[in-house]
């Protein structure tokens, strides 16, 4: 229910204050989607977006920060969780 | 796809696994909140990779599971009416009601469509004057902006045929209750992360200092969910209690401020009840009196009837991480997601329904 994925803006369709919309590619499949909370969003971000409504953008540094935790952790030098 | 993909990767969660065995010298015990992840969970087998090391308790994060059936008599009624089209999220058809549900209501009949987006409602009201459009609102902090969007624009175009059911509930007053039964096993917490992008992290991190146990705000996929729980058996073999964030590419401490202000602007906290736990105080929201004519409760009349939810289920207990699915004698038997006699039977994020579907067979691949 909580269902939220990640897309690609592609263009903007509207920039209403409440109905600032675009079109959002997930993995190919282009869908339209309600960028009104998202407002620093441009072209090329990634946005997660719950039923048409985008709720957030995806930081590229965290993610990748992210996939590299598990280096981190399991370096012998650090035995220490790895927590921000 | 993109930032899918990569916590997918079944030679990571198998390294996590491994990481996360080492790691315990006892075994933990961590609820993962939302519905989203107990169906990861279960569907990658994440549970039974780690039987040894941490037991898993599935939590309420499933707000098909938790919309009292009062509301769903409501929605029945509403939907059975000759002028009205009832839009919902398309899990809400099959929960059963006192006597039937919003499925059986429209094979007879009824006008009930099932929507990817609530804001396809505003399409629906425009193009049919004549009728009453009425939405499900039910959902988290996740949904409660998408949801706020629609009824602000609705008031914005002066749609007077537009009205929402609303069962919108909030997740830390739930987590505060869990956390204060007596009966309470849980150790740590993996909070759901969608909720917290919306929220931030403000209200969790007071949680974890008042009830001392580590809350890790975590993802929804294998890898992320394996990060969430060995941040947490971390936190734990060093007795530390603080929040951490595991889902840093998609939440900020202060949340999304446009949604919580547009959340803040058509909605006000009341207390809700919860199917399976009861009234829990300041745990929902409802429509502020400016946009109180979107409210299909009033425009409609509804009253509620009091009427004893099923004797047999124990989803309850399954809610609260008290009881485990296997647990209830209707499991598998009298109960199955063809005929399910509970909410976490019929929605693929109920616990119920995610040990029917998936034990068995465990592998953390797809
Ligand atoms: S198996 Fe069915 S009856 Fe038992 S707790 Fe789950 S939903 Fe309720």
């Amino acid at each position: 229910m909580c269902l939220a994925v990640p897309g690609r803006v592609v263009e903007f369709t509207d920039n209403g204050p409440l109905t600032r919309a675009g079109r959002v590619s997930f993995g190919g499949i282009v869908r339209d989607v309600n960028l009104s909370t998202v407002p620093v969003a441009e072209v090329g971000d990634y946005v997660l977006v719950h039923a048409g409504f985008a709720i957030s953008i995806i930081d590229p540094d965290e993610a990748a920060r992210t996939i590299e935790y598990l280096c981190q952790i399991e370096s012998p030098t650090n035995g220490q969780s790895g927590g921000r | 796809m993109k930032y899918v993909d990569d916590f997918r990767n079944p030679a990571t969660a198998t390294e996590y696994v491994r990481a996360i065995t080492s790691l315990s010298t006892k075994r933990w015990t961590i609820m993962e909140v939302c519905g989203g992840q107990t169906h990861a969970i279960v569907r990658n087998g994440i549970d039974r990779q780690l039987t040894d090391t941490v037991i898993l308790l599935h939590g309420p994060g499933c707000p098909v599971c938790v919309t009292p059936t009062d509301l769903i008599d409501k929605a029945i009624e509403l939907a059975s009416r000759e002028n009205v089209i009832f839009c919902s999220f398309g899990d809400m058809l099959r929960v059963p009601g006192h006597e039937q549900d919003l499925l059986s209501v429209k094979a007879k009949g009824a006008e009930i469509r099932t929507l990817y987006s609530p804001l396809d409602c505003l399409e629906i009201a425009q193009h049919n004057p004549d009728k009453q459009v009425v939405f499900f609102a039910i959902g988290f902090e996740t949904t409660a902006p998408v949801n706020a969007s629609v009824v602000y624009q609705a008031h914005q175009k002066g749609l007077h045929n537009f009205s929402i059911l609303c069962a919108q509930v909030l997740i830390p007053p739930a987590i505060a209750a869990i956390l204060e039964s007596p009966e309470c096993r849980v150790q740590a917490l993996l909070a759901p992360g969608h909720v917290c992008s919306v929220t931030g992290c403000g209200e969790y991190e007071q949680l974890a200092t008042r009830y001392r146990l580590p809350i890790i705000i975590t993802g929804f996929e294998p890898v992320d969910i394996l990060q969430g729980i060995y941040m947490a058996v971390a936190q734990l073999e060093h007795e530390q209690a603080r929040l951490e964030n595991q889902y840093t590419r998609a939440v900020r401490s202060e949340g999304n401020k446009e949604a919580r202000y547009l959340m803040s602007r058509v909605f006000h906290v009341v207390d809700r009840t919860w199917r399976g736990l009861g009234v829990i105080p300041s745990s929902g929201l409802a429509l502020r009196d400016e946009f109180t004519e979107f409210d299909a409760e009033k425009r409609f009349e509804l009253t509620s009837r009091q009427v004893e939810d099923n004797s047999q289920c124990i989803s309850g207990l399954i809610l609260q991480g008290i009881k485990k699915p296997c647990d209830c004698p209707a499991f598998g038997g009298d109960c199955t997601p063809e005929r399910p006699l509970g909410a976490t039977m019929v929605s693929s994020e109920g616990a119920c329904a995610a040990y029917f579907r998936y034990h068995g067979s465990g592998n953390l691949t797809r």
